[in-house]
């Protein structure tokens, strides 16, 4: 660094956005950029952004990948409608962003990919797309892949592999401009590769940053200060990964082997991959040869007394749900999650979306009442896990965990609990066999006993066919019919009695109430916010539990003289919360396959508010 | 788990549950719960520590009579629950109850996968040929042009044979059985739960009510000897009334009959010595393709080979992981990596 240092200006916050081919590096150029910050100590969100195919047309419209985060030295929710950098690696990554870039943002391009034939193939009729751009961007074109070449010019790599080295030029670069610790990247290096790859690797992360202090495209740097927040021990993690933990947690916390059932499915297959890494925790994962087999050997081993788990998406959720009524009528705990994704059918298999919500409560035959919880941030979705268990073992029933495609693959720094702090709930297996009918339920909760396998004197059948009360025989009795009906549907209502009331940020009553569920937190959350902080009489709650609703939920909808639900659906809680509380909430839905944007709920804030908040 | 204590169980009596039996009057299941609860005291397994899974159809209504524990779950389904029942707890002796509808219709993917994996339990696939609890429709083990409700012309299905089936999915143990003949069945019981991973059985079975007389020519002793071809490891596979003897040979795969005069040595005449333990399915496959009316139809052990099994790789991999990484601690894991300290 012979050069004299350049200015530094410090930021509150800032949003850069990597997009590229989906065969760039993107995804990866984003993690370490996150993972680098997270070590800076700033608050961050994030939020990956990319397309099913593995491998779509290089340099084609439908392959572009990106990856955007949101930093900041204050408490942040969303990953940031728009973005202050955008750092595009092709005309395709720039045409299909451009349009979020905030007026006046910072636009940085590879310009060596830039030529006539990638422009042509990103569906641009001009010959410089660039060139309209520069009155309301501030254009940064850096020729990435022949700078890489030059740092690489003594390696034995051939060109097309050493072409590959320039995302870790152009993370060089953000790393100097937004002065981030490059340890860690480093050090994540060196395990990750080896010899000439690694070799190339460094020199292009380290040509990148060099680049940054010499050149006078960018005359100063930026500084974010780290945020204060609480105190404590944190980590970066995705909401797949929380989620992962929180199952593991869950069986050291219940003291009882886990038995994870899963067939492969975006956006759920990570917590396959995360879980299957656990055996020494004695996690059993079975990779089953569909949707129908992993829930139902997860049954199974629910039946043998482990505590069995079922993860996947929409379509696999959809197939699961004839076993799922069987885990209702056999009164097993299982807990099935379903990290949602755009839908109908196929859909969008790496968009989010909140539309199986109906699903989860009405889409088994019969009267089939499940509990049903959803997680609101990457990290909360560790709590929602060891929640969902305590339900399922407590009330023996299976129960629904509701994560979705922005959650599952967004990250944030997560506090990291203290294991000694996390709820243990006590399992017990019934083992006397004095007096024991096999639906006999607690006269509290209305669990009946598990009866595991390998008791000796509790031998007893169950199954799909309706039981009698009490026996468990099979039973065609109306009035039993009837009565066992309503024991379902009151054991799932009572668990409401232990639930914590729904807490509302702002005002416990008011002109207006913003009501949500999910991955909508953040969004809801800071529009809510930066409403009151201008003076608008506004709420907000969200809910953790979907059935049953909290105790008081009804109370706290009648003190606001308006309701908002936002949803990534069409209406779904709307309905349920109209239906059950008859109040005239008007909804916000939105079903595009993207999170919320703050201004999205911003603006619907205003509407209901008429302007004069 | 209360393995520990076990219940002494003194004979079949002790494997009848309180429920009263539902099937039809003279249908083939009542025969084989029979056996089955005759076997089970023979077995050695404390009673608490035998599940029944069972699927849908009028076979799987079999759990409900068995004084063991017991699950009737989703049609199809049996195979995976039961895997997951038996990877959770491989201690537990696991029998699942299906029917060629339930088993090779709607549940063939279960069953192909619970074979290939091969988890030590027992199948008893009751083979009627018909969809009996939905009263009367042709399954995919049903005669070509049989009729039926749902065939009033004939079947126009290709059917399947359950024995190539489960060859085909690598079982490691198949055999096939008759309802009536109570000495074979528990024979076959016996060696299926003798046998270490999936024992496959299928049990030859009448529906009195919607495909009587299926069986009939193997279920009567007296045509028994000329329809079916008894399966003894180390003989040849010979058949037929004295006087009247044949063999089978098998050349490139093919079977073929070759008529025995008295004093012949059927191996001198070509004909298959059977073996049970041939490492190569081809010999099983052709002896499964043997069927009525053209051969006698082969009962018995068709194979039976070892190979690990799913849930003792499993374990062993729990075991093995806790060996190189000790138990799995939870703050270590929350812990790794990188983290950091915000100050308060």
């Amino acid at each position: 660094m012979g050069q004299a240092k350049k200015p530094v200006e410090e930021l509150d916050h800032v949003a850069i956005r990597f997009a590229g081919d989906s065969g760039d590096g993107i995804q990866l150029t984003g993690t370490k950029f996150t993972e680098s910050t997270a070590l800076a100590g700033n608050d961050l969100s994030t939020f990956p952004d990319f397309p099913a195919e593995i491998r779509a047309p290089a340099g084609s419209l439908a392959g572009v990948s990106g990856f955007q985060i949101h930093f900041a030295s204050q408490d942040i929710r969303t990953p940031a409608d728009q973005p202050d950098v955008l750092v595009a690696f092709n005309p395709a990554a720039l045409r299909a962003n451009i349009d979020d870039l905030r007026p006046n943002g910072m636009l940085i391009v590879n310009a060596d990919a830039f030529v006539a034939k990638n422009i042509e193939r990103a569906g641009y009729t001009e010959a410089d797309p660039l060139e309209r751009l520069r009155d309301r961007f501030k254009v940064v074109e850096v020729p990435m892949t022949s700078l890489t070449r030059e740092a690489l010019r003594e390696s034995k790599l051939g060109a097309r592999e050493a072409d590959r080295s320039k995302n870790f030029f152009a993370l060089g670069l953000v790393y100097w401009l937004y002065g981030r610790p490059v340890e860690s990247t480093l050090s994540w290096m060196q395990a990750r590769f080896k010899a000439e790859v690694l070799e190339a690797n460094l020199r292009s992360l380290k040509a990148g940053i060099h680049f940054g202090e010499t050149t006078e495209l960018f005359p100063v740097s930026f500084f974010v200060p780290k945020a204060k927040i609480q105190p404590g021990v944190y980590r970066n993690i995705t909401g797949n990964t929380a989620l992962a933990w929180g199952i593991v947690a869950a069986g050291v916390q219940m003291e009882r082997p886990v038995f994870l059932g899963a067939y492969p499915i975006t956006p759920a297959s990570d917590v396959l991959h995360e879980l299957a890494r656990y055996r020494h925790f004695g996690v059993k994962t079975f990779q089953a040869e569909d949707e129908i087999a992993a829930v139902s050997a997860a049954i199974g081993a629910s039946y043998a007394g482990h505590l069995g788990i079922c993860t996947t998406s929409g379509p696999g959720f959809i197939l699961k749900q004839e076993a799922v009524g069987l885990a209702v009528m056999a009164e097993l705990p299982v807990v099935i999650v379903n990290i949602q994704r755009a839908g109908p059918s196929t859909g969008m298999p790496t968009k989010t979306e909140q539309a199986d919500l109906l699903a989860a409560m009405y889409g088994r035959n019969s009267e089939s009442p499940v509990p049903i919880l959803a997680a609101a941030t990457p990290g909360d979705c560790f709590h929602v896990m060891l929640e969902a268990f305590r339900i399922a073992v407590r009330y023996m029933t299976p129960v629904i965990v509701l994560s979705d495609g922005y959650v599952a693959n967004s990250s944030e720094p997560w506090l990291i609990p203290d294991p000694a702090t996390l709820p243990r709930t006590q399992v017990e297996y019934r083992t006397d066999p004095q007096g024991f009918q096999p639906y006999q339920r607690d006269p509290e909760t209305f669990a009946r006993p598990w009866a595991v396998p390998g008791t000796p004197g509790l031998e007893h059948r169950i199954g799909g066919l309706e039981t009698e009360e009490l026996t468990g025989n099979v039973s065609y009795r109306p009035v039993n019919h009837q009565r066992m009906v309503d024991q379902r549907a009151e054991k799932v209502a009572r668990i409401a009695n232990e639930l914590p009331p729904v807490e509302v940020n702002g005002s416990p009553s008011g002109q207006l109430l913003v009501v949500g569920w999910g991955g909508t937190f953040g969004a809801i959350t800071s529009a809510v916010n930066e409403a009151r902080a201008e003076g608008r009489d506004v709420s907000s709650i969200h809910l953790r539990h979907l059935n049953p609703f909290p105790a008081n939920l009804g109370d706290v909808l009648r003190r606001f003289e308006k309701v908002l639900v936002a949803e990534l659906n069409s209406g779904q809680l709307w309905r349920l919360i109209r239906a059950e509380y008859v109040v005239p909430a008007e909804k916000l839905a939105k079903v595009e396959g993207q999170p919320f944007k703050v201004r999205e709920i911003r603006t619907a804030i205003e509407r209901l508010l008429g302007g004069n908040g | 788990m209360s393995a520990a204590a076990t219940t002494t169980t003194a004979g079949r009596k002790d494997f009848v549950s309180d429920q009263d039996v539902r099937w039809c009057p003279g249908c083939g299941d009542y025969s084989i719960l029979a056996n089955v609860q005759k076997v089970m005291p023979e077995l050695g397994v404390a009673r608490e520590n035998v599940v029944f899974v069972s699927g849908i159809g009028c076979s799987s209504r079999f759990p409900y009579y068995m004084n063991t524990y017991g699950f009737h779950t989703i049609h199809g389904r049996a195979p995976a629950f039961a895997t997951g029942i038996k990877a959770a707890r491989p201690e537990l002796s696991v029998w699942v109850v299906t029917g060629d509808g339930d088993g090779l219709s709607i549940g063939g993917n279960h069953l192909l996968h619970v074979i290939r994996r091969n988890l030590d339990l027992q199948i008893l696939l009751f083979n009627n040929r018909i969809y009996g609890l939905t009263k009367g429709q042709y399954s995919p083990t049903s005669r070509e042009g049989s009729k039926s409700k749902s065939s009033p012309q004939g079947v126009i299905d290709h059917p399947i044979d359950p024995i190539s089936f489960a060859l085909g999915a690598g079982a490691t143990f198949v055999a096939r059985t008759i309802d009536v003949d109570a000495n074979h069945i528990q024979e076959m019981l016996h060696r299926a739960h003798a046998h270490k991973g999936t024992a496959f059985i299928e049990i030859l079975q009448n529906c009195p009510v919607y495909n009587d007389a299926e069986w009939e020519e193997v279920e009567n002793r007296k045509t028994r000897v000329e329809a079916a071809l008894p399966l003894e490891d180390g003989a040849p596979l010979v058949w037929g009334p004295k006087g009247a003897r044949r063999g089978i040979r098998i050349h490139d795969g093919v079977p073929s009959v070759v008529t025995l005069a008295d004093g012949d040595d059927p191996v001198a005449k070509g004909v298959a010595m059977h073996r049970e333990g041939h490492e190569s399915p081809a010999y099983a496959f052709a002896l499964a393709s043997l069927a009525r009316p053209k051969f006698p139809l082969p009962i018995g052990v068709f194979r039976a080979v070892e190979k690990t099994t799913y849930e003792s790789l499993l374990d062993h991999q729990v075991t093995s992981a806790l060996a190189e990484r000790g138990k799995g601690d939870l703050r270590k894991l929350l812990f790794a990596g990188d983290t950091w300290t915000v100050e308060a």
